[in-house]
């Protein structure tokens, strides 16, 4: 147990990689790989609280964009009255209030959708988290002030201390250690006692309420902690991008997320890692070749879906070792 | 002796069928209680009422004096009522450990704790490990769930049944799909066991209900139609009648 | 708040909740038989706008073109059952979600190489381009009366075709007692392909009649999934009776929400207020619906009996 496995040391050489290639990239002249280095870390923040609920929780939020968008609306908002007034009370560019308020937002959405979800079971849970998600993308869409289907352009980045998110490699550094924290905190939670019931509950709902385990309110809380996980991606994303909309909640990045989590290996600490960079390179490598790379694209993911179980991680996994 | 387990005037039907008919059951601190019927008699659905996985129609159920009749399933298992199921039921793709460490867990109270590892706290680890001693798969521990046999399985069962120290045991069918061999070990576990929880046996293996039971209630559709000793039972006309007659 | 209007908005409401039904019933129907969760059934709402837009321009005549349209939204998916459905059918949920999901790419993209990005519009014969008065000030499209019509004779064959045929008695079977059905000497592949095939040709259909008044589009079938999964998460998932009585139900309170909720706030807040509130409770309101029949039934309105 205590020494390291051979899943344990490819995690630890992804992300030394992921650490070292891009910023030498950008000093070699190739700004273009830290932006996709970026991104990669944002998405792979919330691939990694998706994989806590999905993966580990066995529960298929099909509606996790909206936490990205609202994270995300939570950056836009403030800096938004900030720079045009109105709302005095929210207008703010300190990172240090918008960050906590993303989290927050989306730790409180989640609390009130999860409990009408966790409710239910099965195919009504992925159909009512789609719903919901799909409920804050209309909301969104409705309100014209922040641009509505327009969306919204973040005119100034989140002021924070030490770290100036204007100079692409310090928003870089920030994003990729934010994402070993949060695989830090997965893998913390996931191993815990609570870590347990969780996974307790995905094996075998009956035998834990038997044994005396309130399994719905164990769910609800990791569904909100990866929903404010995944908020705090989205305010990544919002400085990442400086332009926000609708767009990014609507359900089909929820699909995105879900398939980079299936598609690296869920229930894996770099499962979901593995998954964003395979997405994100096929993303770029097709989208390069024709405006029709959707078409290959989809043909990929059901290819995966139908021959591919167990994902990337299983692909690349030594034999004898299995879901933690 | 006081009575553990009292059920009074309990009725649940399915559409038109009575699967429990004004059953009246109690179970004294301390005793082995088996509960014999033909199939269908609604021996799984009595099961499933006393744990809350299913609400009676009407009638009520006490535990230790206090009524849980309308009470959340995993509020009766901290009062103290533990359950083995007739279908084995798992964690499969967990180890055999941890199936058993999860029943220690449950009794601390509350798991909202996320910062120690669960495999790194040597109490839990300590205590379900005896625990497989008892029922012999000590050396099975570290296996994963999935990779042990039915019979195994069925130990595991008893194993969190007794891991959760519970005052009332409610064993459903430990004896299904087992060989003669696997049942007289059984046999021996649960004569161990004996005395020591107050245990409701659902049985359909007759000699092992003869053997263990301090009192026998017999089910026939729903409706206890007779309780006693195990000679009062082997004695009673209305029970060969409805029931061993057959045999 | 004129009567008028409110006669026109919830006539509106009705073919929404109708055109809803069309596509729920088909989800609903192969939920409840094929346990198969299918996402791209959007995408044969698409499909059928396309085929049916393109048909028009070919035979020069809607009718016909939707005639001829039908039964290849059938063929459409009857396909995709056979290589994409049948091999998830052993899978859990999540395989059908991402299958489908993938399904979903495909086909928008294969409609966007076919048919361009942009738009495109089907115009209607002349004998339905008119309108109907009702009385003076009560004027409707009669397109939209023949949508109605269209929706409710839909709706009304399909309770016969479960009801009261052998088919229908096949499929209730199948959706409660599957071995039975395999046992009972049926093929049940067919049967699983047939009712596949039967749930895009009423997606199709409500592509087909939505096409002349929004024009068929890429996408617009992934815009209509989640309100068709509102309805059926409202009125059960796999019941019929709750498709219908679901979807009539969204519909209207879609329609006449965002007609008519700035005036109802109006009543108990400043116009201003109600103004900028209203769209936004608006685009929300169904959702909330949602979760209150959730919290109240969470199987839905009507559950079926067997699940």
């Amino acid at each position: 147990m205590t020494s390291m496995t051979r899943r344990g040391w490819m995690t630890v050489a992804v992300m030394a990689l992921l650490a070292i290639l891009p910023p030498v990239f950008y000093l070699t002249g190739n700004p273009f790989y830290l932006d996709l280095a970026t991104r990669l870390s944002i998405l792979g923040i919330a691939a990694v609280s998706l994989n806590l609920i999905l993966g580990y929780g066995g529960l298929v939020s099909f509606g996790h964009a909206a936490f990205v968008g609202l994270g995300a609306y939570a950056v836009g908002i403030p800096a938004h009255h900030w720079l045009y007034g109105g709302m005095d009370f929210l207008a703010t560019t300190s990172g240090l209030v918008q960050i906590p308020l993303a989290v927050a937002v989306c730790a409180l959405f989640a609390l009130v959708t999860g409990a009408v979800c966790l409710r239910t079971k099965g195919v009504y849970f992925i159909m009512i988290t789609m719903a919901f998600a799909q409920m804050i993308y209309y909301l969104i869409v409705s309100i014209e002030e922040y641009g509505g289907d327009d969306g919204l352009v973040i005119d100034t980045r989140s002021e924070l201390p030490f770290v100036n998110l204007d100079n692409p490699l310090q928003l870089f550094g920030f994003s990729y250690v934010a994402l070993l924290v949060a695989m830090g905190l997965v893998r913390m939670i996931t191993r815990s006692r609570f870590g347990m019931v969780l996974k307790g509950a995905k094996g075998n709902e009956e035998r834990m309420v038997t044994l005396g385990f309130n399994v719905y309110a164990y769910r609800l809380t990791a569904y909100v902690i990866s929903g404010a996980m995944c908020g705090f991606a989205g305010a990544l994303l919002g400085n990442f991008t400086t332009f926000i909309s609708p767009e990014m909640m609507d359900w089909s990045r929820s699909g995105e997320l879900m398939f980079m989590v299936i598609l690296g290996g869920a229930a894996t600490t770099l499962g979901p890692i593995l998954g964003s960079i395979a997405f994100i390179v096929v993303e770029e490598i097709l989208s390069s070749f024709t405006i029709y790379w959707h078409l290959p694209f989809g043909l990929m993911l059901m290819a995966v879906v139908l021959y591919a179980r167990g994902g990337l991680v299983g692909l690349l996994r030594g034999r004898g070792e299995d879901a933690e | 002796m006081s009575a553990v387990l009292e059920i009074s005037g309990l009725n649940k039907s399915f559409g038109g069928i009575k699967a429990t008919d004004d059953l009246n059951l109690s179970v004294e601190t301390g005793e082995l209680h088996a509960v014999i019927g033909p199939n269908g008699a609604g021996k799984t659905t009595l099961i499933s009422q006393l744990t809350g996985m299913q609400k009676p129609d009407s009638g009520r159920i006490r535990f230790k004096g206090r009524d849980i009749t309308g009470m959340a399933p995993y509020a009766r298992a901290h009062l103290g009522i533990a359950r083995s199921f007739q279908i084995t039921s798992l964690i499969l793709e967990m180890s055999v450990l941890d199936n058993i460490a999860l029943a220690l867990q449950a009794r601390e109270g509350h798991s909202f704790r996320f910062i120690r590892p669960a495999h790194s706290l040597t109490h839990l680890r300590s205590e379900a490990l005896a625990l497989l001693d008892r029922v012999g798969l000590a050396d099975k521990a570290e296996q994963p769930t999935v990779a042990l046999s039915h019979g195994e399985h069925r130990h595991m069962e008893i194993a969190i049944a007794l891991g959760a120290q519970a005052e009332l045991m409610l064993l459903d069918e430990p004896m299904a799909g087992l060989g003669i061999e696997e049942s007289a070990q059984m046999v021996e576990l649960l004569r161990d066991i004996k005395g020591k929880h107050s245990i409701l046996l659902i049985e359909h293996d007759m000699d092992a209900v003869f053997a263990l039971a301090d009192r026998i209630s017999v089910l026939v559709y729903g409706h206890i139609i007779a309780t006693g000793t195990p000679d009062e039972i082997r004695g009673n006309e209305a029970v060969q009648h409805a029931y061993l007659g057959e045999e | 708040m004129d009567l008028s209007l409110l006669i026109i908005q919830a006539l509106n409401g009705v073919q929404l909740g109708l055109l809803l039904f069309l596509v729920a019933s088909g989800l609903t129907l192969v939920f409840g038989i094929l346990d198969f969760v299918n996402l791209a059934h959007g995408s044969l709402y698409m499909l059928g706008a396309f085929l049916c837009a393109s048909l028009t321009f070919v035979f020069g005549n809607f009718v016909l073109a939707v005639l001829v349209a039908l039964p290849l939204t059938g063929v459409i998916g009857f396909l995709v059952e056979r290589f994409v459905a049948r091999p998830l059918y052993a899978r859990d949920h999540l395989d059908h979600v991402l299958g489908t999901f993938g399904l979903i790419l495909v086909l928008d993209t294969l409609a966007h190489l076919i048919w361009g990005p942009a738009g495109i519009a089907v115009p209607l014969p002349e004998w339905l381009q008119g309108q109907v008065a009702l009385s003076e000030t009560l004027v409707i499209p009669s397109f939209r009366l023949v949508i109605i019509g269209a929706g409710l004779s839909a709706a009304a064959g399909l309770f016969w075709l479960v009801n009261y045929t052998r088919l229908g008695m096949l499929i209730r079977a199948g959706a409660s007692n599957r071995t039975m059905v395999s046992a009972l000497g049926i093929d049940i592949q067919t049967l699983f392909a047939l009712v596949f095939a039967l749930g895009a040709m009423l997606a199709g259909l409500a592509g087909m009649l939505i096409a002349p008044i929004t024009e068929a589009s890429i996408g617009m079938g992934n815009n209509i999934i989640i309100t068709a999964f509102v309805v059926i998460i409202v009125g059960g998932i796999g019941s019929m009776k709750g498709a219908f009585i679901g979807a009539l139900l969204i519909g209207l309170i879609d329609t006449l929400g965002r007609s008519f909720l700035d005036d109802l706030f109006k009543v108990f807040m400043s116009s201003d207020a109600a103004e900028t509130s209203a769209p936004a409770v608006s685009a929300m309101l169904i959702y909330i619906i949602m979760a209150l029949v959730l919290s109240l039934r969470p199987q839905g309105l009507f559950p079926p009996r067997t699940r």
